[in-house]
């Protein structure tokens, strides 16, 4: 029984470090992101400052879309570090969460990556919508498959398991290996809305729970296929040109790119107290550069 | 002294009842008119209405007896190798290292196995993608060995104790006593560890999340992927509230209970028999 000791002592070891480093991260994001808010003082109409923070106190609670949490998670490091009275919860869950849990009023905002289903709006009425960026959608496949574009009706098919081999698309021969996401997904209802037109997606898709596995699951596959938030596209994957419009962040903002969506923070009614404060600065100066480094386009800066 | 101990007996069987109470009524809207029948079905497609649940129930007996299937026979394996077959120092190695795996949390074996056994598992199988019944069980069976091994080690502490100096005098060597008296003379303690492996398995969630590939159907192959019904509740949360999909989770709840119920009943039944007839 002589380990038990040494793992109780591994794990208090392994959180004094957690806490040291994420206390030493706070410092240091504190320093760096107080400069250009100072610098910045002709966008003053758009811009909330840290100082907007000051003397208040309380929790807030985060969950929903998964593409929302990067922005969502760099805002509250900065909030938390410039006043602990404060404490901010960032949770993941997916689009269908996000809307379900601010309904049921479990959590002070609910993000989504989808506008409101009418039966949602019915269920949970007075939830109000603010969008904050735009994001793409687009197909990805492992970077070294030959095939990296399609037109729209390929995608489709490939995706309603019709077109299986990718010698059919002009690739290597071998088997398409498609991966998708779960139900109430607000990537997945995103592609498949605007991406297929309201195709199939085969029942043999594998399903992944979030767009951060769907990027690791696909950089891991020669063979797959699968769909992820542009913002979140790096080089262990390549985004697929549609109908030979490449996804990509300016096609998405002007147009010529049309599987977007809006990403929305969804409140019960006007925001007040420290909600309102925190999607100001969401949509500040400073929320505007997490946006942009998350990947997004925001809506307001325009 | 009692006043505490009360307190906390009635605390725990209080959350037990609580939470049969919580699933009942979550789960009796199920037994209306179309509610159950309509899950009890072989096709899962919410976008043509369709909510069958079979092909997941089928799924998480599937994983739960391949994981079981490899991680039994090692764990008696390792019992028997500490318990006498083995040399001593190795031996404690190896229950030493059993020990420690027990604390790891299952998301752990999932997130690991999830970028390394897939790729793998495409490389040695022609066909499928990796996230299969057969990748998802082989982590389970890592994930439950333990479990198995520490119900058959506390069970054996006690009949070793009481066995040792008999078989020693009769002239058994170690592997002898191990083979041949504490393994059949320990039947019930078996029963009990497969038991509790069993439902490790079926109830784990991460494993079957991360690594099956989560494809509603029936497999054909053990390269297929499948869909548990614990991922299945996990992958529903976020529908429409009261909705047949939301509700689809909580008759998978009630599947799920049924099964380690009658699991544990019947196999309880059958030790009882075992060692009163030995």
């Amino acid at each position: 029984m002589r380990w038990n000791h040494r793992s109780v002592y591994a794990f208090m070891g392994a959180f004094i470090l957690a806490f040291g480093l994420s206390g030493l991260a706070g410092c240091a994001t504190e320093t760096t992101e107080e400069a250009p808010v100072s610098q910045e003082e002709s966008v003053a109409d758009i811009t909330s400052s840290l100082d907007a923070f000051a003397g208040l106190e309380g929790d807030l609670d985060i969950a929903g879309g998964t593409a929302h949490i990067p922005v969502m998670e760099a805002l509250a490091a900065d909030i938390m570090s410039a006043n602990d009275a404060i404490a901010i919860t960032v949770a993941g869950g997916g689009s269908g969460v996000g809307v379900q849990q601010i309904g049921e009023g479990l959590v002070e905002i609910g993000n989504s990556g989808r506008e409101l289903k009418d039966d949602e709006i019915a269920k949970y009425p007075g939830l109000e919508l603010h969008a904050w960026a735009i994001d793409g959608v687009t197909a990805i496949v492992h970077p070294d498959n030959p095939v990296q574009e399609l037109t729209a009706d390929q995608v489709k098919a490939i995706f309603a398991g019709e077109i299986t081999d990718w010698s059919e698309v002009g690739g290597n021969s071998g088997a398409i290996n498609v991966y998708a996401r779960e139900e109430g997904s607000g990537t997945g209802e995103t592609f498949i809305e605007k991406g297929l037109g309201n195709g199939d997606v085969s029942e043999r898709a594998v399903i992944v729970t979030s767009n951060g596995a769907m990027k690791t699951s696909v950089a891991a596959d020669a063979a797959a296929i699968g769909f992820m938030s542009i913002g979140g596209v790096d080089d262990s994957v390549a985004a697929v040109s549609y109908d030979n419009v490449e996804p990509t962040n300016e096609n998405a903002l002007n147009g010529s790119y049309v599987v977007t969506r809006k990403l929305y923070s969804v409140t019960q009614g006007t925001p007040e107290g420290l909600t309102a404060v925190f999607l100001e600065y969401l949509m500040g100066e400073n929320g505007v550069t997490y946006i942009e480094d998350a990947g997004y386009i925001p809506t307001y800066a325009r | 002294m009692y006043v505490v101990l009360g307190t906390a007996a009635a605390i725990a069987v209080a959350a037990v009842l609580g939470m049969f109470a919580f699933l009942a009524y979550f789960a009796l809207p199920l037994f209306t008119a179309d509610g159950f029948a309509r899950m009890i079905d072989w096709t899962w497609r919410p976008a043509d209405g369709s909510f069958g649940i079979l092909p997941m129930v089928v799924g998480s007996l599937g994983l739960s007896a391949l994981a079981m299937a490899v991680a039994f026979p090692v764990a008696v394996a390792v019992c028997a190798f500490a318990f006498g077959i083995g040399p001593r120092q190795p031996a404690r190695i190896v229950m030493t290292i059993v020990n420690l795996m027990t604390g790891i949390p299952t998301i752990v074996y999932a997130f690991a196995a999830a970028i390394i056994l897939p790729p793998l598992l495409r490389a040695g199988f022609e066909g499928g993608t990796g996230f299969s019944l057969l990748g998802a069980a082989l982590v389970l069976a890592v994930l439950v060995l333990p479990t198995i091994v520490l119900v058959i080690d506390s069970n054996w502490q006690g009949l070793m104790a009481a066995t040792r100096h008999t078989t020693a005098a009769l002239g058994m060597n170690p592997t002898q006593h191990v083979l041949g008296v504490m393994i059949p003379a320990s039947r019930a303690g078996l029963l009990a560890a497969f038991v509790l492996g069993f439902g490790r398995a079926l109830g784990d969630t991460m494993v079957a999340l991360m690594l099956s590939g989560n494809v509603p159907l029936v497999p054909e192959s053990p390269i297929d992927s499948v869909r548990a019904l614990t991922a299945h509740i996990s992958l529903v949360m976020s529908l429409e509230v009261g909705g047949p999909g939301y509700q689809s989770a909580f008759a998978a709840g009630f599947i799920l209970l049924l099964t380690t119920s009658a699991i544990s009943i019947a196999v309880r039944n059958m030790g009882r028999r075992g060692s009163s007839g030995a």
